[in-house]
């Protein structure tokens, strides 16, 4: 029971992880690995919703009755991509900030801020 | 053509905003996306009348019937937020052109109207849809283009704002998404009329609480309750001027609108209000928000930044409104959805003609501003008076349906509550407007000139329509009421 549902086990923990990474980490572009980790686990939480045990792809074949079910694997193709799109733009921020604050750090990026708006 | 208004609510501005790229000059674009925004406000005009009319619209999207195919269900309270996002929508992209040429460079414009038409097509597509799967898909194309327009603003800290507004929202949409897999796992549908049957058997089991939980958290998020609320200060403040008052108005309110339709549609009431304390937390969280957020804006050097704190707090309005758990509650945030998108819009346009003017929006600079541009400050004032609750504007009509709402519930001590909030509102609002009024005009601003009129006629439009259904409450109320009853199952 408790080894069994082993794939979800794995959800939780990647989840936790990628979120203790956002949250914990300073640097920006580790911020969106945690990111890219936490949506990955739900990704794996998808697919494992999907599956039947000895099931096969949903194909018309002879010799097999079991599918599985192909509904929740196509959702989050879509949500693969919207993961991607997220990435994307958010390194291309990183890009951007680094340009015009020269670091990715948070607190420097902060500090920063905070001088600009004492001299202004 | 009537038949397919709402698919065509949705494709008219994602199809045009790819065409921006072919017309790439700016006035042509902008002629362009005025027109698709008309066009999207007209449609929505035309569907709340069949609704209201003729009762719920259910669209088959390609013909599959519903629990199979994808459905889009426009009810009086889709039909209600689309006319909400159209309008603005439209009326805040009048004034873009001229806005936009200060603010951004030439080679920037074609994108910007293209990520605003995307935007909005996200927004429409989540109030439209009736999956919850497209709920989370369309949710992110808006929530994408948003990002990617606040960090078109000049100042760099608009980039670290939308960095980190993209952090947050994509935590918040990734709960969304993980809630509507843990309700797919237990029912095996995503259609949300479907699942409301379908989570009556399930309905105590500990999935369906996650489920409910992660959604709530998400949406929460999403729509900057507080304390979760971090993103939106910076967000708005360091945005071009167009698009503070284009999401200002819309986006927070696509939230709300969710909010209400998983708690209500989805999950049902008796779900959603009883299973778990949720009005109870809901109501502190708004009450606190109220409080916390318009104190924080009385201390705010930048304008921007006040009104956006002044955003968090009238969120908490929303929130308690919809807590109170009445017919007259949900109105009342209903009501105070559609009229605080009048008045935000009308403040933020007001702030992008002075940005216009003057290029800065700290409030040591207003100083002496209300001889300067006597039309645009008569605007904040009205605007700001709304704000507050004054009778005659729209504000006070909605407050009014708050303090009705809570009374009739027996909630004396949060009636008593929201009138010392709206305190507080006169306090920020008065920091502006004696700046703008009682203090001589700064060295060198003999030159600064009333805001061109482009910019004038939106404003006003806006303050206008403030005064306008602040008087006349017939179509804002009436619409409000056929929503939230039909929300409660009650036909009048």
């Amino acid at each position: 029971m408790f080894l069994g549902l082993y794939n979800y086990w794995i959800v939780v923990l990647l989840m936790m992880i990628g979120f203790y990474i956002v949250i914990a980490h300073g640097n920006l572009v580790k911020k969106l690995v945690g990111l890219t980790i936490f949506q990955t686990s739900v990704f794996i939480f998808y697919i494992s919703v999907g599956m039947v045990e000895r099931g096969s792809a949903p194909i018309l074949a002879e010799g097999i009755n079991d599918y599985s079910n192909p509904l929740p694997h196509v959702l989050i193709l879509t949500a693969i991509v919207v993961g991607i799109a997220t990435t994307a733009l958010g390194l291309a921020l990183v890009i951007r900030i680094k340009e015009s604050y020269g670091c990715v750090e948070e607190d420097e990026i902060q500090k920063l801020d905070q001088l600009n708006e004492e001299n202004s | 053509m009537l038949a397919h208004l709402p698919i065509l609510q949705v494709v008219i501005p994602l199809m045009a905003a790819p065409l921006c790229w072919f017309l790439n000059r700016s006035k042509l674009v902008w002629i362009f996306a005025l027109l698709v925004c008309s066009a999207t406000f007209i449609n929505s005009v035309l569907l709340l009348i069949e609704v209201m009319k003729s009762g719920t619209i259910i669209y088959e999207l390609g013909g599959w019937e519903a629990p199979w195919g994808i459905e889009y269900r426009i009810d009086k309270l889709n039909a209600f937020l689309l006319l909400i996002i159209s309008s603005i929508g439209t009326v805040v992209l009048f004034a873009a052109n001229t806005s936009i040429q200060k603010e951004l460079s030439e080679d920037r414009h074609t994108l910007f109207y293209s990520l605003y038409l995307l935007s909005l097509t996200g927004m429409f597509g989540i109030v439209a849809t009736g999956d919850a799967f497209n709920v989370f898909v369309f949710l992110e194309i808006s929530s994408l283009s948003a990002y990617a327009l606040i960090a078109l603003g000049k100042d760099r800290r608009a980039l670290w704002a939308a960095f980190q507004y993209l952090i947050m929202g994509t935590i918040g949409a990734t709960f969304i998404l993980i809630g509507i897999g843990m309700l797919y796992q237990m029912t095996g549908t995503l259609n949300m009329s479907d699942l409301a049957e379908r989570l009556v058997d399930v309905g105590h089991t500990r999935t369906v609480f996650a489920a409910f939980a992660f959604l709530i958290v998400g949406i929460c998020l999403k729509l900057a309750l507080f304390p979760l609320h971090l993103w939106l200060p910076n967000a708005y403040a360091y945005a071009p001027s167009i698009v503070t008052a284009f999401l200002a108005a819309t986006s927070t309110k696509v939230a709300v609108y969710l909010l209400i339709r998983f708690t209500f549609t989805v999950f049902g009431i008796s779900f959603s209000f009883t299973s778990l304390p949720l009005q109870d937390i809901l109501m502190v969280l708004g009450l606190v928000g109220v409080f916390v957020a318009s104190a924080t804006a009385i201390y705010q050097q930048n304008v921007k930044h006040i009104l956006a704190y002044s955003s968090i707090a009238q969120v908490g309005y929303m929130i308690i409104g919809y807590s109170i758990n009445t017919s007259t509650g949900v109105m009342a945030t209903l009501l105070h959805l559609f009229n605080h998108a009048l008045m935000k819009g009308a403040l933020f346009l007001a702030l992008g003609a002075v940005m216009y003017r003057i290029g800065s929006v700290q409030l040591s600079q207003f100083q002496g501003l209300g001889r300067r541009m006597p039309l645009t400050m008569s605007a904040i004032v009205i605007g700001g008076l709304s704000l507050i609750g004054v009778p005659l504007t729209v504000g006070f009509v909605s407050k009014w349906y708050l303090l009705i709402a809570s009374v009739e519930a027996g909630m004396w001590p949060v009636a008593v509550l929201l009138l010392l909030g709206s305190l507080l509102a006169v306090v920020y609002i008065w920091r502006i407007v004696e700046m703008a009024y009682f203090r001589p005009p700064l060295p060198g601003r003999d030159t600064v000139k009333e805001a061109p009129w482009t910019f004038l006629a939106p404003i006003w439009t806006l303050v206008i329509a403030n005064i306008y259904f602040g008087i006349d409450t017939r179509l804002s109320v009436q619409v409000a009421q056929a929503a939230s009853q039909s929300l409660f199952g009650i036909n009048p």
